[in-house]
């Protein structure tokens, strides 16, 4: 068995030739957290949607266990997918089901459990969340943070091998981010799992994860340990590490130039 | 030059209706492919038919007061203006016949179809094409659960099954609007009323085509409003548009089809 | 909502369902006077058969004993088979006369059975042989000038009256059917 849980080969993707990403390799080392960082619409979600298989790669594979994700059929995509747990950017809790049964929705869908130990089970995860006491409330009567929390409360309840997270600190207020990094860590050493993380949050992301990669322009352009990288001297890094404003990433779309343009309209 | 731009705004009025029926086929073959995957995965949620029940709930027995009161009314209308009509004749008393073969035949399934598509079918398309933009839908696929089975299958079944539910309802219901109206407040007699109505009404001809209309319709309604909420880009406003033409094309099918339906059943 | 309650009331739903089919079975169509019980069914040979269609029904004297089966065309006869299925309960002659009618003067046509004396009955598959065509309204019409012209021919200043006695004459011919 290989050290590696998920592994990315040489990988591209693209809608009607315009590719999304070009190349890239990345490796996903069991029990690690690690995180995938770009600025926005560099492609991030999309690594975890073709890590999960819901889209095919133009050229090279993704490995899972071993396993290449675009070749297996429907019933063997599920199967890799048990081992998966993924955190979706607002949550995407059943907004039809309570609390305790959006938990239960997996445990319920993959197993045969009696109730008494599907109650065991949620009330369990929920606990870990520390929302066990608000497990017969609706979805809407959640604020941002507690939904997510309920929604990695769900994503965890089959104890998956790798939990995906797709930007799980967007809006969310400094203490619930807090709660949320904690939670991340602490899953992830608790289950033995693997965390993928894809997050543009510098500060948060650096203060726990085992390893980062850098994304832009459909490449992987820097990676390494969050020390290594904060002391990185690559233009690119060092502009997003320390979120200054023009750089390697432009303040401006490409465009043509303003003078000339300014003087067309007359 | 004049000429040129001419040539150019006809070539681009041909691309255009081009596209548009290239996209009119292409979500006429998507939809296609929903109502296969849909009929493949429904063993799956028949083994867990409570999941089906509660979609009854809530398309079937949620739309029963619109239909009882819209069915009482139709069949009221339909005696006063039928008796007007039926009374120049001298034939009042074909009163009954002409309530009971209106309801049954066309305006029972037809009615019912048109406001199912307004009560039930609007609320299934919104509510899928809000899973959708709210990623419900790409969670259960993450957790290895098919949207198909979990979500549009146990409500097509539904839709398919309260259809000729409600449709034979609305048809009793008119019956009982068009008695009240023609027996006590007309004063057709009792008896020839029903038993003209017995006299002209077959079972098979009248009774169960009804049923067989209300069944295709129901397919049609419940499919279209599953596919529009299952194809709506996941913002708010591709969300009420697919509710817009929901209703549309749902009307539109329902009379085409009803057309297409009496015309076998007559002919055959 | 609670899933007992949802339970209950979808299982109230499909039951009024049911019972609004069966009361419009029973009440409103004909499955309580259209059906017959166990019938034996026979065949008649008709020259002319009208507009007679399948399912409508077979009477005598004036009740419905069973109803039309099927009709085929006899291509060695140039005869239009007519099969009837009758109730168990009556059995008829084997002399039956059958006749089409019409009910009223646009009606619906049917058949109708009149016993003769004979000892044995009918039994199923058996053949009405006695059998009366349907009145046809535009043979009945050109009939009737038919002989009113070759009348007035012969005797150009009796034409009117024996018109009128020629048209009564057929009417006391037709006069078996009951209009």
């Amino acid at each position: 068995m290989s050290n590696n849980i998920v592994e990315i080969d040489n990988l591209s993707f693209g809608y009607k030739g315009r590719l999304l990403h070009k190349g890239i390799n990345m490796v996903f080392p069991r029990g690690k957290v690690v995180a995938i960082m770009g600025g926005s619409g560099s492609g991030k979600t999309t690594l975890l949607r073709l890590i999960g298989g819901q889209i095919k790669p133009s050229m090279g594979e993704v490995r899972v266990d071993g396993e290449i994700v675009h070749e297996q059929d429907r019933h063997g995509i599920y199967k890799l997918r048990r081992k998966m747990g993924m955190l979706f950017q607002h949550g995407a809790l059943f907004t039809d089901l309570s609390v305790f049964e959006n938990v239960a929705f997996p445990i319920r869908e993959h197993t045969d459990f009696p109730e008494s130990m599907i109650k065991d089970l949620v009330l369990m995860k929920l606990n870990a969340v520390g929302l066990r006491g608000a497990h017969s409330l609706m979805p809407v009567e959640l604020s941002g943070g507690m939904a997510r929390r309920v929604a990695l409360a769900r994503a965890v309840a089959l104890d998956p091998d790798i939990i995906m997270y797709d930007e799980p600190f967007a809006g969310l207020d400094p203490i619930s981010m807090g709660v949320i990094c904690d939670l991340i860590r602490s899953l992830n050493d608790a289950l033995g799992a693997t965390s993928i993380i894809v997050t543009h949050d510098v500060e948060e992301t650096f203060s726990f994860a085992d390893y980062v990669y850098f994304v832009a322009n459909g490449e992987v352009v820097a990676e390494g340990t969050p020390q290594d990288l904060l002391r990185s001297e690559l233009p690119f890094v060092h502009q997003f590490v320390h979120a200054e404003k023009d750089g390697p990433v432009p303040f401006h779309y490409p465009a043509a130039d303003y003078k000339s343009e300014l003087l067309m309209r007359t | 030059m004049i000429k040129s731009n001419l040539t150019v705004s006809i070539v681009r009025t041909l691309r255009n209706i081009g596209k548009r029926m290239i996209e009119r086929i292409w979500r006429l073959g998507a939809g296609a492919r929903l109502f296969f995957l849909t009929i493949i995965y429904s063993g799956e949620s028949f083994r867990r038919f409570h999941l089906t029940v509660r979609e009854i709930y809530s398309t079937g027995v949620m739309s029963l007061l619109i239909i009882v009161v819209s069915a009482f009314f139709v069949g009221m209308v339909l005696a006063l203006q039928g008796y007007y009509t039926l009374q120049k004749y001298g034939s009042s008393e074909a009163i009954g016949v002409l309530v009971a073969l209106a309801l049954l035949r066309e305006l029972g399934p037809v009615v019912t179809a048109l406001l199912f598509a307004g009560r039930a079918g609007t609320a299934i398309t919104a509510e899928i094409g809000l899973m959708k933009a709210t990623e419900q839908l790409s969670a259960m696929e993450m957790m290895a659960v098919s949207p198909i089975a979990r979500v549009v299958a146990p409500r097509f079944w539904a839709g398919v099954i309260s259809m000729p539910i409600l449709a034979a309802l609305f048809s009793m219901v008119g019956i009982l609007g068009g008695y009240l109206v023609a027996v006590p407040l007309i004063g057709v007699d009792d008896g020839a009323f029903w038993s003209q109505m017995q006299a002209n009404v077959d079972v098979r001809e009248d009774i169960v085509n009804g049923v067989i209309k209300s069944l295709v319709f129901g397919v049609a309604c419940t499919m279209i409003a599953l596919f529009e909420g299952f194809d709506a880009p996941p913002t708010a406003e591709g969300v009420s548009r697919a509710t817009t033409r929901t209703v549309v094309t749902s009307s539109l099918a329902v009379l085409g089809l009803d057309f297409v339906l009496t015309s076998f059943m007559l002919a055959g | 909502m609670d899933r007992t309650t949802i339970d209950l009331w979808v299982g109230v739903f499909v039951a009024l369902g049911v019972a609004a089919l069966l009361g419009l079975a029973m009440k409103v169509g004909n499955l309580t006077t259209g059906k017959l019980g166990e019938t034996y069914s026979v065949t008649a040979a008709f020259e002319n058969i009208g507009s007679l269609k399948p399912r409508a029904p077979v009477k005598s004297a004036g009740v419905v004993v069973g109803r039309i089966d099927d009709i085929k065309f006899d291509s060695k006869t140039y005869e239009a088979i007519v099969t009837i299925d009758i109730d168990k309960r009556y059995p008829f002659p084997k002399d039956t006369f059958a006749n089409i009618y019409t009910a009223g003067l646009l009606g619906e046509q049917y058949v109708g059975l009149e016993a003769g004396g004979d000892e044995e009955t009918l039994k199923n598959g058996d053949k009405i042989t006695q059998t009366q065509d349907a009145v046809v309204l535009e043979k009945m019409i050109s009939k009737f000038l038919f002989s009113k012209a070759s009348e007035s021919k012969e005797d150009e200043p009796k034409a009117t009256t024996s018109a009128t006695k020629s048209a009564d004459g057929k009417s006391t011919e037709l006069g078996d059917a009951p209009f």
